[in-house]
């Protein structure tokens, strides 16, 4: 449920414990097959606002202060919704499998933008597409005006070309580094000239600012438009090698294997990159479920606080403490650190985010003091800092204080009903964590509760989560 | 005054021969003995890639204006510090040590076979590797495995900040975040905690859960050493209220402590000014001014300036000519600030750029950057700069 999905819930640690891995991806996958609902984080306020500037054919640039100051604030808020929106389908929606897909293209396509219905927009291509075909996912993501405002498209004329979104199409999104040359770059920005958006975020191709002569991308050449180039991108074998293994860091080992990755890819680009199928390779395959290929990963910090709100459903009275922790551990959605998304692994782990992981059930147990405050969010997002910024003052408000939160415990109490007192810590350990533990059963016996069956269940497992094992996948 | 300092400086005191416990709770006995005056470095990265000719003003060059007509700083309006250049009207700070004589300029700095892409450039600079090879550790995580190698110290360098980067990750040993001593502390200050590192123990098969374990081993044994260390001789000088400035404070609480630490590592940005170049240049050079200002004032005033090398760089410069938007795109060589009670040479350093013979549009390096981290590692902190570098760099002569 880790590797597909975002831990198991609560409610189904019983019926798990009978179902065939490779049974319980079938269930998954139908599960995710259905069209995902729209994510709407904004109100009719700020959609008010924002036809009443449209209306009057204004950019925002154009604004007073004032109004630019509300609508920006407005902005703000809604994306921080949207987080929190799309933060609770990972822990609440059936279709486990679709989001968890959905938040690995997030990072691939990383962009940052201020436009909340751009972000909108661009969530439900990559949701909608997220295990359909990466043909699509990729021209939807290229056109949405995310991208296109993010990687400064809009400014890629022909009498001035800017190379942002033609270099990153090659470096990021499809082959990777050293597969093609600055060239490649300069040629392909001018086949995408005159690519831009609207007010409304609709894809507009700008005629009189694209660069009509011929160009040579990649060894082609010809009066190439954008699509020419996306076409030849994909094309190339080694755009399937570089998503495949970029897939396979994600879903199975950072340590790739080789020979595995090229089957894969192979079978993805003959596909004609059916996202869907690759996956089920994946998830069917026998090494899939090796002993080295289990609990190798360490949790990127969405993927730790959804699964703790799966494992233990919970009200927050203040959500805000949610993007805290996301803000903290270095990974806030729709916020990453630039194109090239969070590098993950180990770079999630230093001094400091170590310990909050350790202290975060206890936070979330109100048994201890957020005492800690997140940066600016300052890092490389392409000059736009100051619109930005995740509304911290609100999350600095939080500091201080316990979270305040209430967890429905009677769905994982109902899990160890049947166990013996002697066999819980064991039982919760092989509930919990993906590798075996190396701290002693004593040590949790020790520090837990011991007043009350209920009371020991509860802080032995919260003590579990506690531990460097929580943080694998 | 209260707390009587010790003679020694301790260097080394959490050496241990494994990372992990119960070593570590005992880890202050190994005493090594430095001279008073520890010398130190405080590295500052302009994240983003800060456009060096808009700080460094190639004032008289009719090429630049031609380039920049809407972005190029008048001659009137730059800080002048010589006949042909001047600075950001918003470094007073920095022209002001130019003209005391502690600050050193180096044009065009910047490696063979640039590249422009931000984290690739960032990587290249972190790993002090050649644009075609990909290395997994950090110039100064490498200094501190050939500082201590075998020993634990993360507390030999320090990154103010809330996450560690590349630069400082070694092979054996990293350097560590800290945002606050307090709050690093206040984290580690749980007895599970230490009881859960304490049942752990090495092994020669490392899994990637080991890792984890490693770095709380290290966090805890390190939390309380530079907590006490911050409150020995906290700064009591005037900082801007910005994150640079606090951080600045820390550095210069640290620096006046007893504490081990060698390199200090700080970043400001987003200097990514592909549009509205400008106003976001001014706000960043403002909280920058202020706060290397103040924290050279309280250097010198606790006679310590001389012991301390500060230098900044960024992962690139930008393009001569200035873009459509207001700003301009990703470029390749840079000019770095030199600043210090100790130099050997100041004033600007070399040539400033050719703007008659560039690369595309983009400055041609005339001095690598490996050649001035192998200047800091041998000459400031006499370190063996060709084991850390994995390759001999001529030393420049500004320390």
């Amino acid at each position: 449920m880790w590797r597909a999905g975002f831990g198991p819930a609560a409610a189904q640690l019983s019926e798990f414990a009978n179902l065939k891995p490779t049974d319980l991806y079938h269930a998954l996958q139908k599960a995710s097959a259905k069209k995902p609902e729209y994510l709407d984080a904004t109100d009719d306020y700020l959609k008010g606002l924002v036809q009443g500037i449209q209306n009057e054919g204004k950019r925002l640039q154009q604004l007073d202060k004032q109004d630019k100051k509300n609508v920006m604030q407005q902005v703000r808020y809604a994306i921080r919704n949207l987080n929190l929106l799309w933060l609770s389908k990972m822990v609440d929606s059936d279709q486990q499998l679709l989001e968890k897909m959905a938040f690995f293209w997030h990072g691939h396509f990383a962009s940052r933008n201020l436009n909340v219905f751009y972000q909108q927009e661009m969530l439900q291509v990559i949701r909608e597409n997220a295990l359909g075909s990466f043909r699509d996912l990729l021209y939807g993501v290229s056109k949405s005006a995310a991208m296109l405002n993010f990687l400064n498209a809009q400014q890629n004329r022909k009498d001035h070309p800017n190379e942002n979104f033609a270099r990153e199409v090659m470096e990021l999104f499809t082959l990777g580094r050293g597969n093609y040359t600055e060239h490649d770059i300069k040629e392909a920005a001018r086949a995408f000239t005159g690519w831009g958006s609207n007010l409304k975020g609709d894809f507009m191709f700008r005629k009189f600012q694209h660069d009509e002569g011929s160009k040579t991308v990649l060894g082609k050449s010809g009066n190439f438009i954008g699509e020419d180039v996306l076409d030849i991108l994909l094309e190339q074998k080694q755009c399937a090698k570089y998503i495949t293994q970029k897939v396979y860091r994600f879903f199975v080992n950072e340590n790739v294997d080789q020979q595995r990755v090229s089957w894969l890819a192979d079978r993805f680009y003959k596909s004609d990159y059916n996202i869907g199928k690759l996956m089920e390779d994946i998830f069917t395959s026998d090494w899939f479920y090796d002993d080295k290929n289990i609990g190798t990963k360490i949790k990127s910090p969405v993927e730790l606080l959804a699964g703790i709100q799966r494992i233990m459903p919970m009200q927050l009275e203040n959500e805000e403490a949610l993007l805290l922790v996301q803000r903290l551990l270095g990974q806030v959605l729709f916020y990453p650190p630039n194109v090239a998304g969070w590098p993950g692994g180990k770079s999630w782990i230093d001094s400091s985010t170590v310990m909050l992981r350790m202290r975060l059930p206890n936070l979330l147990n109100e048994q201890d003091d957020f005492n800690v405050r997140p940066k600016s969010d300052d890092d490389q997002m392409m000059g736009m800092m100051d619109k930005q910024q995740v509304s911290s003052k609100k999350a600095v408000g939080a500091i201080g204080k316990p979270i305040d939160v209430t967890i429905d415990w009677k769905p994982y109490m109902h899990a160890f009903e049947n166990v013996s007192r002697e066999a819980l810590v064991p039982t919760l350990n092989a509930t919990l964590l993906q590798v075996p533990p190396t701290f002693a059963t004593d040590l949790i016996k020790t520090y837990a509760d011991g007043s009350s069956r209920d009371a020991f269940i509860r802080s032995a497992s919260f003590l579990i989560m506690s531990t460097p094992e929580y943080q694998m996948c | 005054m209260l707390i009587k300092r010790r003679e020694f400086l301790q260097v080394g005191s959490l050496a241990t021969a494994s990372f992990f416990v119960p070593k570590f709770l005992k880890a202050f006995e190994g005493y090594q003995m430095v001279p008073p005056g520890n010398k130190v470095v405080v590295i500052l990265q302009l994240s983003g890639g800060n456009d060096g000719l808009n700080t460094v003003i190639p004032v008289r060059n009719d090429i630049y204006y031609r380039s920049r007509p809407k972005l190029g700083i008048e001659k009137t309006k730059a800080l002048s510090i010589t006949d042909e250049v001047g600075l950001h009207p918003a470094l007073t700070s920095f022209a002001d040590a130019f003209h005391d004589g502690s600050m050193g300029i180096l044009n065009s700095v910047g490696y063979p076979n640039p590249d422009r892409s931000h984290f690739r450039s960032m990587d290249i600079w972190h790993t002090a590797s050649q644009s075609n090879e990909y290395v997994s550790t950090g110039w100064l995580g490498r200094y501190l495995d050939a500082q201590c190698s075998g020993c634990g110290v993360p507390t030999q360098a320090l990154e103010i900040d809330d996450t560690l980067s590349l630069a400082l990750k070694g092979e054996q040993i990293n350097g560590l975040a800290l945002k606050d001593p307090k709050r690093l502390y206040g984290t580690a200050n749980e007895k599970f905690f230490k009881d859960v590192a304490k049942g752990y123990h090495d092994h020669h098969d490392e899994k990637p859960v080991d890792y984890l374990y490693k770095t709380m081993a290290e966090t805890l044994s390190s939390a309380d050493y530079i907590f006490k260390q911050s409150k020995l001789h906290p700064s009591t000088a005037d900082y801007p209220n910005s994150e640079l400035g606090k951080s600045l404070k820390t550095i210069a609480s640290l620096i006046y402590s007893e504490i081990n630490t060698k390199v200090y590592y700080v970043s400001l940005g987003s200097f990514d000014t592909h549009i509205n170049q400008e106003n976001q240049q001014q706000r960043l050079f403002k909280e920058l001014n202020d706060s290397v200002g103040a924290f050279m004032k309280d250097l010198k005033a606790n006679n310590r300036f001389n012991d301390v090398l500060f230098f900044t760089f960024s992962e690139f410069g930008r393009r001569v000519s200035q873009n459509a938007s207001g700003g301009t795109d990703h470029g390749t060589a840079n000019s770095m600030f030199l600043i210090g009670g100790g130099l050997k040479q100041q004033g600007i350093l070399n040539a400033m750029p050719d703007l008659t013979d560039l690369d595309e549009g983009d400055l041609k390096y005339k001095v690598d950057f490996k050649n001035v981290y192998a200047t800091v590692l041998n000459k400031w902190l006499g370190a063996d700069d060709q084991k850390i570098l994995n390759k001999k760099y001529d030393y420049l002569k500004f320390v």
